[in-house]
C-alpha cells in the first residue's frame, strides 16, 4: 500500500518518535533543551505545527513555528531567542498528549484506529522550516519505531524499518473522537466527512467506539442521519444507544425511521423508556410505531412495515403517480403498487416499473401480475422466507384475518432475518 | 400488584442472567489442568490441612477480578486498551509480550490435561491431542462468541463431577470443616510451595484481561454493573468450591491410606479407583473437561488482548484476511503447544509447574498496572477505589509479590 510520505524523499519526513526528545538549539548552536511534544492550532492551520513544546532546565517552553531556523534529525536550530513559558490551552491539539495511542475515526477505512505514530513533512517556508502533519501511522512499522525509539539511534531505525510495510491514514481523513462539545469546537472538529459515508459504514464505525465516545458522537448526529443508521447497527446496540439520549431527541430519530424498524428497536428497550419516548412523537407515527409493537417479532406482523402504496383496483397509473407524489419518501423503498377491493383486500399487484411503459390513462388493473401471493400476519418468520424464495416475490403483501392488507414485507427485511437465522 | 412483583422478580432473574457469563466462566476456567494438578497435590500429600487457604484465596480472587470487572463497565474498555491509552506502547507491548509466552506455557499444560486424562483409558496422547486440537480450533474460530459460552456454561455443569468423586470417596468431612477454618502450619517447605502453588494457580493474569474484556463485550456498563458484581463474587465463590472438593477428594482417597506426592492429575484419578469405578471416572472426566475448556478459552483470550493491546484486528466476526494477526496467533499457540506436548518424553508435570511460575512472575506487574488504572479519577469517576479497599488490594499485591517471588525461587531451585 503507498502511502503520501513514501512519495517524499526520506530527508524531507520527520516521525514524531524522532521529534519527541530532539534537541533545540539557540542562535549560538548550544542546546537549550529536548521537544517535550509538539501542538497544532486547527482553528489556524490544519495540519501545521503551531509550537514545539520545550522541557528546559526548569519549566516548560513554547517555540513558534516561525522561530525554527532548521529542523531536522541532528535537531531544531531556532531563528530567534524569544522563548515564552508554556501555557496550556483548549485550542491545542498536542500531539503526544492528546493523539499518540488515542483512538481516531479513519473517514476512509470506515474504522476506529489506534494511533501509533505520526509522519510530517518538512517544509522551506522562506526563512524557517516548518513541520506539516501528513499522516497518523498505525500497524507494525509504526510499532518497530515507537518500540526501538530512544533504544536504537534514528538512522538505524529508518534503515531497519524499511523491511516493514506501512500503514497510515492521510491525516485529511483522521477525525478526532472528543466527548466534550466545547473542546469539540476549539479543536475545529468537523462532522462533514460523515456526509460522505454509507449509513452502513457509518454504523460499524460506531460499533467500534467506547460506549462514552458513542453517546457524545450521536448528540452532534442530526435525527435524519441517525435514523438511516441505527438500522444498521448491531441490535445488542440499538436499544442502548437510543435509550441514553433524550427523549425528545430519540422521538425526533425514531419518527424519521420506517415504523417497523422502530417497533423492533423501541421493543427492546426498556419499557418505561419507550413509552416516554413513543409519547414524545407526533400523533400518526406514534399510532403505526404503536400498532407494529403489538406483533410478536418472528412474524409476518412483526417484519412487516405499514407504509406501502394501495390503491383501488380502478386507479389508472395517473392515479398512481399522484398518490406517489403526495407521499414522496415512498419512493424510496417502494417497488410495487398493490390494488385493493372495497374490503381492503389484495386483488392485484403492479411492478413499479411497467408505470413507464403504458400511456397516463390505462388502468393498473391491466398490469398487475397474474397472481397475488399473501401471507397472514400471523405467519412464521420460516414461512415468510419459504414464501419469497418459492414465488421469487420482492415485496409480500401481510394480510388480517379477514384477508384484509395490513402492510407489507421487503426484501431486504427478509435478507436480514436470514442472514440473522 | 402481584403481578408486578413477580414482574420485577422476573426482571431481576432475567437480569442476572443477562449479565451470566464473564465472570463465571473465568472462574470456571481457572480450575484447569494446572489448578486440578495443585489442588490434588495439596490434598494427596497434605491431607485436609491446605483447606484453610481457600477462604483468603477466594477473598484475593474476588478483590482482583472485580477491580477487572469494575474498569471494564465503567471505562467501557479492555485492561490492554487502558494499558496502552494510560502507559503507551512500549509498556504495553511488554506486558502483552510477557503475557503471550505464560499463555502459551498456560495452554501446553492443558493440552498435557487432555492427553493424561484419556491415557487412562488407555488412548493414545497421539490421538486425543491432534484430534481435540482440531476440535478446539473449529470451536472457537468457526462459533460465535454467544454460542461459545453457551457451549462453555454448559461445560462449567460437569464439574459437579468433581462434587460426586467427593462425596464417593466417603472422607473424614469433620475434619475437612475443621481444617477449613482452621490455619494450619506444617514445617515441610514441600507444605510452602503447594501453599503459594494455590494461590498463584487461583489469580492468572490471563483470568484478569479476559474478564474485563468479556465485560467490555457483553455491553455491561456502570448501571448495570452491580449485578454483575454479583456474578464475578458468585463465580469466584464456585472455583473454591470446586477446589475444595478436588482437595477434599485426594485427601480421603490418598492421604487418609498413604500421604504421597502425585506424579500428575491422572495419578489422583487412580488413585481413586478403589473407591469404585464412578470416583475414578468422573475425576478423569472432569480433568478432561477442564483441560479442554481452557484449551480453547486460553488462545481466544490471547489473541483478543495481544490484537486489542497493539492495534491489529481483531473478533471472530472478521475473516481470516481482515484479521490475519488475531486468528494467526490463535491458531499459531494452539500448534505450537500441540507439537511440544507430542515430543517424546515430554516432561508434563514440569510443564505444568512451569505455567504457574510464569503466571506467578507476571501476575504482582499486571495488578501494580491494574491498581494505577482503578485509582484514576480522569478514567473511573467517582468509581475509584475506596481508601479501605485500595488498603486491602495493596495489602493482596505485597503479599502475592512476596508469596510468587518465594515459589519462584524455590521452582527454580527445583528445576
Amino acid at each position: 500500500m503507498a502511502t503520501a510520505a513514501q512519495a517524499i524523499e526520506m530527508e524531507k519526513i520527520l516521525y514524531l518518535t524522532e521529534l519527541q526528545g530532539l534537541p533545540v538549539f539557540d542562535l549560538r548552536e548550544r542546546e537549550i533543551g529536548r521537544v517535550k511534544d509538539a501542538a497544532v492550532v486547527p482553528l489556524i492551520h490544519r495540519s501545521r505545527i503551531d509550537r514545539y513544546l520545550v522541557g528546559g532546565e526548569r519549566a516548560w517552553l513554547t517555540v513558534r513555528y516561525e522561530q525554527v531556523k532548521r529542523i531536522g534529525l541532528d535537531g531544531i536550530f531556532l531563528l530567534d531567542e524569544k522563548l515564552t513559558p508554556y501555557h496550556d490551552d483548549e485550542y491545542m491539539l498536542r500531539l503526544v498528549r492528546d493523539l499518540l495511542d488515542q483512538q481516531i475515526i479513519d473517514a476512509q477505512g470506515r474504522k476506529v484506529v489506534r494511533v501509533t505514530d505520526v509522519t510530517f513533512e518538512i517544509r522551506d517556508e522562506g526563512l524557517n522550516q516548518t513541520l506539516h502533519v501528513l499522516e497518523v501511522d498505525i500497524g507494525l512499522r509504526a510499532i518497530f519505531r515507537r518500540l526501538f525509539q530512544g533504544i536504537l539511534p534514528p538512522r538505524l531505525i529508518r534503515r531497519l524499518q524499511e523491511k516493514i510495510p506501512p500503514n497510515s491514514i492521510r491525516w485529511e481523513f483522521v477525525n478526532i473522537i472528543e466527548p466534550d462539545p466545547q473542546r469539540r469546537l476549539r479543536l475545529n472538529v468537523s462532522l462533514e466527512w460523515l456526509k460522505s459515508l454509507h449509513p452502513a459504514d457509518l454504523a460499524d464505525i460506531l460499533e467500534e467506539m467506547t460506549a462514552t465516545d458513542r453517546q457524545a458522537f450521536l448528540q452532534q448526529l442530526d435525527s435524519e442521519l441517525v435514523a438511516d443508521v441505527l438500522p444498521e447497527v448491531d441490535p445488542k446496540l440499538q436499544a442502548s444507544m437510543l435509550e441514553h439520549l433524550e427523549a425528545s431527541k430519540a422521538a425526533d430519530i425514531i419518527e424519521e425511521m420506517e415504523p417497523d424498524q422502530a417497533a423492533d428497536i423501541l421493543a427492546e428497550m426498556d419499557r418505561q423508556i419507550s413509552e416516554e419516548i413513543l409519547r414524545q412523537m407526533e400523533v400518526e407515527p406514534q399510532a403505526e410505531v404503536r400498532e407494529l409493537m403489538r406483533y410478536e417479532e418472528d412474524t409476518a406482523g412483526g417484519l412487516m412495515t405499514t407504509r406501502f402504496l394501495a390503491l383501488p383496483s380502478g386507479a389508472s397509473v395517473r392515479d398512481a403517480i399522484e398518490a406517489l407524489r403526495a407521499e414522496p419518501e415512498l419512493a424510496d423503498t417502494i417497488n410495487t403498487i398493490f390494488l385493493v377491493d372495497e374490503n381492503r383486500r389484495p386483488v392485484g399487484a403492479v411492478p413499479l416499473g411497467k408505470l413507464f411503459l403504458v400511456p397516463e390513462d390505462t388502468s393498473l388493473k391491466e398490469l398487475t401480475l397474474p397472481t397475488v401471493v399473501t401471507v397472514p400476519i400471523t405467519a412464521s418468520r420460516k414461512e415468510v422466507v419459504d414464501l419469497f424464495d418459492k414465488y421469487n416475490i420482492f415485496t409480500l403483501p401481510v394480510v388480517d384475518q379477514e384477508g384484509r392488507l395490513e402492510g407489507v414485507i421487503t426484501a431486504d427485511d427478509v435478507i436480514s432475518v436470514m442472514h440473522r437465522g | 400488584m402481584k403481578a408486578k412483583k413477580l414482574a420485577r422478580i422476573r426482571a431481576g432473574l432475567a437480569g442476572f442472567l443477562a449479565v451470566l457469563g464473564p465472570g463465571f466462566i473465568t472462574a470456571m476456567v481457572d480450575n484447569d489442568a494446572g489448578g486440578i494438578y495443585t489442588y490434588s497435590e495439596a490434598g494427596a500429600r497434605f491431607g485436609y490441612v491446605p483447606l484453610w487457604s481457600l477462604i483468603p484465596i477466594t477473598l484475593i480472587l474476588i478483590v482482583t477480578q472485580e477491580m477487572c470487572a469494575r474498569m471494564g463497565a465503567v471505562t467501557g474498555k479492555g485492561l490492554s486498551d487502558l494499558i496502552r491509552e494510560e502507559f503507551g506502547l512500549r509498556a504495553t507491548f511488554l506486558i502483552l509480550a510477557a503475557l503471550l509466552l505464560t499463555n502459551l506455557t498456560n495452554i501446553m499444560a492443558n493440552f498435557a490435561g487432555v492427553a493424561s486424562s484419556l491415557e487412562l483409558f488407555n488412548i493414545s496422547r497421539y490421538i486425543t491431542v491432534p484430534l481435540s486440537a482440531v476440535a478446539v480450533w473449529l470451536l472457537v474460530v468457526k462459533g460465535t462468541y454467544s454460542r461459545v459460552e453457551k457451549v462453555f456454561l454448559g461445560a462449567s455443569a460437569v464439574y459437579i463431577c468433581y462434587c460426586i468423586s467427593a462425596f464417593l470417596v466417603k472422607p473424614n468431612w469433620k475434619l475437612a470443616l475443621e481444617h477449613t477454618v482452621k490455619p494450619t502450619w506444617v514445617g515441610d517447605p514441600a507444605y510452602v510451595t503447594i501453599l503459594i502453588g494455590l494461590v498463584g494457580t487461583s489469580v492468572a493474569p490471563w483470568m484478569q484481561f479476559y474478564l474485563q474484556a468479556s465485560i467490555v463485550e457483553k455491553g455491561i456498563t456502570a448501571e448495570d454493573y452491580v449485578l454483575s458484581r454479583l456474578e464475578v463474587i458468585i463465580g469466584c465463590v464456585a472455583m473454591s468450591v470446586i477446589a475444595f472438593f478436588i482437595i477434599v477428594a485426594c485427601a480421603g482417597a490418598i492421604w487418609s491410606v498413604q500421604p504421597m506426592a502425585i506424579r500428575d492429575a491422572a495419578d489422583a484419578a487412580l488413585a481413586l479407583k478403589p473407591f469404585g469405578k464412578y470416583a475414578y471416572l468422573l475425576f478423569a472426566i472432569g480433568l478432561f473437561n477442564a483441560s479442554l475448556f481452557a484449551a480453547t478459552i486460553q488462545p481466544l483470550s490471547t489473541a483478543y488482548t495481544v490484537c486489542e493491546g497493539l492495534g491489529f484486528e481483531s473478533g471472530l466476526d472478521k475473516s481470516f484476511r481482515e484479521a490475519p494477526i488475531f486468528y494467526g496467533i490463535i491458531t499459531l499457540t494452539i500448534f505450537v503447544s500441540v507439537v511440544v506436548i507430542l515430543l517424546p518424553g515430554f516432561p508434563l508435570v514440569r510443564m505444568i509447574l512451569f505455567s504457574q511460575v510464569l503466571n506467578g512472575v507476571l501476575l504482582p506487574f499486571v495488578l501494580i498496572f491494574m491498581l494505577q488504572l482503578v485509582n484514576k479519577h480522569r478514567i473511573m469517576g467517582k468509581w475509584t477505589n475506596t481508601p479501605f479497599y485500595n488498603l486491602v488490594s495493596w495489602a493482596t499485591v505485597i503479599t502475592l509479590i512476596a508469596l510468587t517471588l518465594v515459589l519462584t525461587y524455590m521452582t527454580l531451585r527445583e528445576l
